[in-house]
């Protein structure tokens, strides 16, 4: 693996991690870069992982967006890459619907849950709750390896005889039961299934870790109230997962039986052309909708909410002014944790669930737009009256903010299932969930990249490439998804090969080139991150202070490169919240400093 | 070899922009740290003002451009379907107040507090007086759409009119099926493990009298103006979703569970034609739900048309029971009658009375 190789050159730049130890123990390369039990390095593993998935699924995207915006052109090197996937260059249905899914799968559960939530409770968690290392080293490590696991299972699965599962990131039965309905479902879907059964695994141990760790192993004076909100966040997200996790596995675990054992949980009623009438009778194949939607909800704040908490402590420390209502800000948190076990039926609001339970789906899915709006009129209000020193990180996590907004607003629309039944499954859909959760939590996630890179790597990245990344970025993923709420107004379905037969949604065939053009011109402009982030980890500024930002949070009390343990000596005591910012005309006071004599008592 | 070109040009771009960003960070060091990140400062804040108003132009431009290929330009051709468009006006209204305002709030913020010299900031922690307003008017709004959405809701999902005539539609991949109860108004049995692909596609069981005069039909689907139309859908293998975007309305076809859904037509195909301007227009039925790789041709037609249009095409259709049991058919008792028949159907030149049985 090439992260095996950055790894090691890495070894070069950093040499003397250890002499920083509290235990100076002796590392081989194994115990540090392979199978590393100290929380950095395993931060590391995910966050590095996690790009090669973004890279693999954002290129798939832009195969998929050829075949959208030039459904008539023909590319050879297609064929060359896909071979009998792209005949004549020209992706086939099979291979459309492939890359659809696979994009779908990877994107949402290793790059904007292993790669975000793996990345930076690993990372943040012990540092900045003033803690050695995870409760559980070694989970820690198992967490990071099924998760390798898993990667390597899905991987593989793209090269099997009859292609990778294809019915759609959702899995749907009968379609993702029967290989006999289509061919991605053959062992394509087994090997899609084993892979998310070890990710589910891994995301366990990985959860109860966090748990622990933050109940657990709080420096003195640190209570819970003390908190930043990034531990705060990571901590409901970590919650979200170990409780709706083993329902989706439970989900798998009767498809599995329904494959490959004859049972009839998800089959009933099915007539397949060529084969004939199935045996399978008394089956509901809703029922695993509510086990996949039981996750599948919470697993929208578990993406979001990592973002939403390093946007809150990023937001404050660059607007030099302390997070406006952190205990309101705790409160929606808590409130979307809990709301986010109640509203998994809206997504199934046209699957001809019961009305009266139909609505009761309204209500609480609607009643999550308060918590939301609580956080952004709070973030607004962070802003406001600051002194904003416009970091690449601080860009990101204000175009967090704009993307969740616009995003978020759309979810009033589709929540109400009386609307929902006429946007339901159409590019309307596909807008609202890549705004809100894959570009915002992207946006999320790189804000936490160029906020705590210093920290991870004790050097900085370049800024005027950041810069560059940022706005157009934005700029892009704004002209990607914004049109297309207009073809959802259309009624344009999603998970559509070719729309020129359409009489109803043929007019759009201008507008998906040019979200084709930008969807690759944004891909493109990844590169100058993934390249800034890999030359600034050898040859990136130094970092010469302890707190380049001058934030108030523990990690910064560490060294420059802190060792296995974090920190040398003594584990620091905190005396105040994270938020002291221009607190009695200060520009900031650091937790560990005690409360002064003459301070105002707010807070 | 495009390919390679445009590939070396992009890397090229790459290089240049990496060589500028690389010397901007020397010139920043000599310049001092400090004062580069000044300017920086003021670059990116200028761009949030920027970003701001391109932005709400381009809100404007993608509306002017795309809004008329929408279905917002036309009325909705069923009479449910004007209660969501309704909805949907006020949704808008209100999603888009507060996207408008707090964008601006958001964008106009980080300009104007970007960093300055001496600026104090102001130590503002928490205001109960601002998250109860902010959490009240939220509440609101909320509660006044939730209730219109319910009310529609309910409307939707619930009996149809007494009059409404009912057709099953029955998802195939990758195609639609539909079956009309005939003249006794009832529909007959069905088990999936009678269906024959060619002669009962949706295995009605013959045993049962009322199946002998449902006609099952293929891609087309007739229905009447003004009159509400039940639809009784079901799947026979995969998940598919019955989607009638003009109609504003959409359920899925799930195996071995029957769903219901019902509307009415207010303009018949014809009518429609005139009112987007587009002679090629027809009702489509698209599949909405991942049904396989032939999921995007999954494509079904509705004909609207009016009472009298739609008892002529429906007196040519023949039940199904006949096509299966043509010595049946009373039309083939006496043998010489077979042929002209069979040249009356081909060229639809007058129609058949309806069988009874």
């Amino acid at each position: 693996m090439s992260n095996e190789a950055v790894l090691h050159a890495h070894s070069g730049a950093h040499d003397g991690h250890g002499d920083h130890s509290h235990e100076h123990h002796h590392q081989s390369f194994i115990s540090k870069y392979v199978f590393s039990q100290d929380h950095k390095m395993i931060a590391k593993q995910f966050l590095i992982t996690g790009m090669v998935w973004a890279v693999l699924g954002g290129f798939m995207s832009v195969l998929f967006r050829l075949q959208l915006g030039y459904p008539d052109a023909s590319f050879p090197w297609l064929e060359t890459i896909l071979g009998k996937w792209a005949k004549g260059g020209h992706i086939t249905p099979e291979a459309y619907y492939a890359l659809v899914t696979t994009h779908g799968t990877v994107l949402v559960f290793f790059v904007l849950t292993a790669g975000l939530s793996g990345t930076f409770a690993n990372f943040l968690i012990p540092l900045q709750i003033g803690a050695r290392d995870m409760a559980s080293p070694f989970m820690n490590m198992l967490s990071y390896w099924f998760f390798f696991a898993a990667s390597i299972v899905m991987l593989s699965s793209i090269f099997v005889e009859t292609g990778p599962f294809s019915g759609g990131w959702t899995a749907y039965p009968p379609l993702s039961a029967l290989g006999d309905a289509s061919p991605g479902s053959k062992s394509g879907m087994d090997l899609w299934i084993v892979s998310m059964a070890l990710f589910v695994v891994s995301s366990l141990l990985g959860g109860l870790n966090y748990i622990a760790t933050v109940l657990n192993m709080r420096t003195k004076g640190m209570s819970m109230t003390r908190l930043p909100l990034t531990i705060w966040a990571l901590f409901f997200t970590a919650v979200l997962g170990v409780l709706s996790f083993p329902v989706l596995f439970s989900g798998f675990i009767l498809l599995i039986f329904d494959r490959n054992f004859g049972t009839s949980f998800y089959l009933s009623d099915i007539f397949i052309n060529g084969v004939g009438a199935l045996p399978n009778e008394g089956g509901s194949a809703i029922l695993y909708q509510h086990l996949f939607w039981f996750l599948g909800h919470p697993e929208v704040y578990i993406i979001l909410l990592p973002a939403m908490g390093m946007v809150s402590e990023i937001l404050s420390v660059n607007s030099r002014k302390p997070i406006f209502g952190y205990m309101a800000m705790i409160g929606s948190l808590f409130a979307i944790a809990i709301l986010a076990f109640l509203v998994w039926a809206h997504h199934m609001f046209v699957t001809g669930l019961n009305p009266l339970l139909g609505s009761v789906f309204v209500l609480l899915t609607l009643l999550i737009a308060v918590p939301s709006a609580i956080k952004v009129f709070n973030w607004l209000t962070t802003l406001w009256r600051g002194n904003i020193r416009f970091t690449p990180g601080m860009l990101f996590a204000i175009g967090f903010v704009s993307l969740f907004i616009s995003g978020g607003l759309t979810g009033i629309w589709l929540g109400n299932s009386a609307l929902d039944i006429h946007l339901h499954d159409t590019y309307f859909v596909i807008a609202h969930f890549h705004i809100v959760m894959g570009v915002a939590s992207m946006f999320g996630m790189f804000a936490g990249i160029y906020h705590w890179f210093p920290k991870m790597y004790g050097r900085f990245m370049n800024n005027t490439l950041a810069y560059i990344h940022f706005w157009v970025t934005m700029a892009g993923a704004y002209m990607i998804f914004w049109p297309m709420h207009y073809e959802g107004l259309a009624g344009m379905p999603r998970r559509y090969y070719d729309y020129s037969i359409w009489e109803s949604f043929k007019q759009f065939q201008g507008l998906n080139q040019f979200i084709s053009l930008i969807a690759m011109i944004v891909f493109a402009v990844q590169f100058l991150f993934l390249f800034n982030f890999f030359y600034s980890i050898f040859k990136g500024r130094k970092v010469t202070t302890q707190n380049p930002w001058e934030a108030n949070t523990l990690e910064w009390t560490t060294p420059i490169h802190p060792g296995h343990g974090n920190w040398p000596d003594e584990i620091p005591e905190v005396h105040r919240w994270a938020y002291d910012y221009g607190k009695d005309g200060v520009d900031f006071i650091p937790q560990t400093t005690p409360v002064g004599a003459n301070e105002s008592v707010e807070h | 070899m495009t390919i390679y070109l445009t590939i070396a040009v992009i890397i090229l771009i790459f290089v240049v922009i990496f060589q500028i960003s690389k010397a901007s960070e020397y010139v920043s060091t000599l310049k001092g740290d400090e004062v580069s990140r000044k300017q920086n400062n003021k670059i990116n804040g200028f761009l949030m003002v920027v970003f701001l108003v391109l932005g709400l132009i381009g809100v404007w431009y993608c509306n002017h451009v795309l809004f008329d290929k929408t279905l917002l330009a036309h009325d909705s051709a069923s009479v449910e379907g004007a209660r969501v468009d309704s909805m949907l006006w006020v949704t808008l209204a209100v999603t888009g107040i507060v996207f408008i305002g707090t964008q601006i709030v958001l964008f106009w913020f980080a300009y104007k507090y970007q960093e300055k010299e001496n600026r104090k900031v102001f130590y503002f922690p928490h205001s109960n007086a601002l998250e109860v307003l902010w959490t009240v008017v939220p509440a609101i709004a909320l509660t006044v759409l939730v209730v219109i959405g319910l009310r529609n809701w309910f409307l939707f999902t619930g009996a149809p009119p007494q009059n409404a005539m009912q057709i099953e539609v029955t998802g195939k991949q990758f195609g639609w099926i539909f079956r009309y109860p005939g003249n006794d108004g009832a529909f007959g049995k069905k088990y999936y493990k009678n269906i024959d692909a060619a002669t009962n596609s949706i295995g009605l069981i013959w045993d049962d009298q009322l199946t002998h005069d449902d006609v099952v039909t293929e891609q087309t689907m007739y229905v009447v103006k003004g009159k509400p139309v039940k639809l009784i859908i079901g799947s026979r293998d995969v998940i598919h979703d019955v989607g009638l975007s003009a109609f504003r309305l959409k359920m899925d076809a799930v195996p071995g569970i029957p769903t219901t859904m019902w509307f009415t037509p207010k303009y018949t195909t014809a009518e429609m034609k005139e009112i987007t301007g587009n002679p090629n227009f027809v009702y489509e039925i698209s599949c909405d739900q991942m049904c396989g790789n032939g999921h995007y041709s999954m494509k079904g037609i509705i004909e609207v048309v009016s009472q009298e249009d739609f008892d002529l095409w429906m007196a040519k259709q023949k039940p199904l029971y006949l096509s299966a049991f043509p010595d049946k058919d009373p039309e083939n008792a006496k043998p010489a009658a077979v042929p002209a028949v069979a040249v009356k159907s081909a060229t639809d030149v007058e129609s058949t009375k309806p069988v009874k049985l």
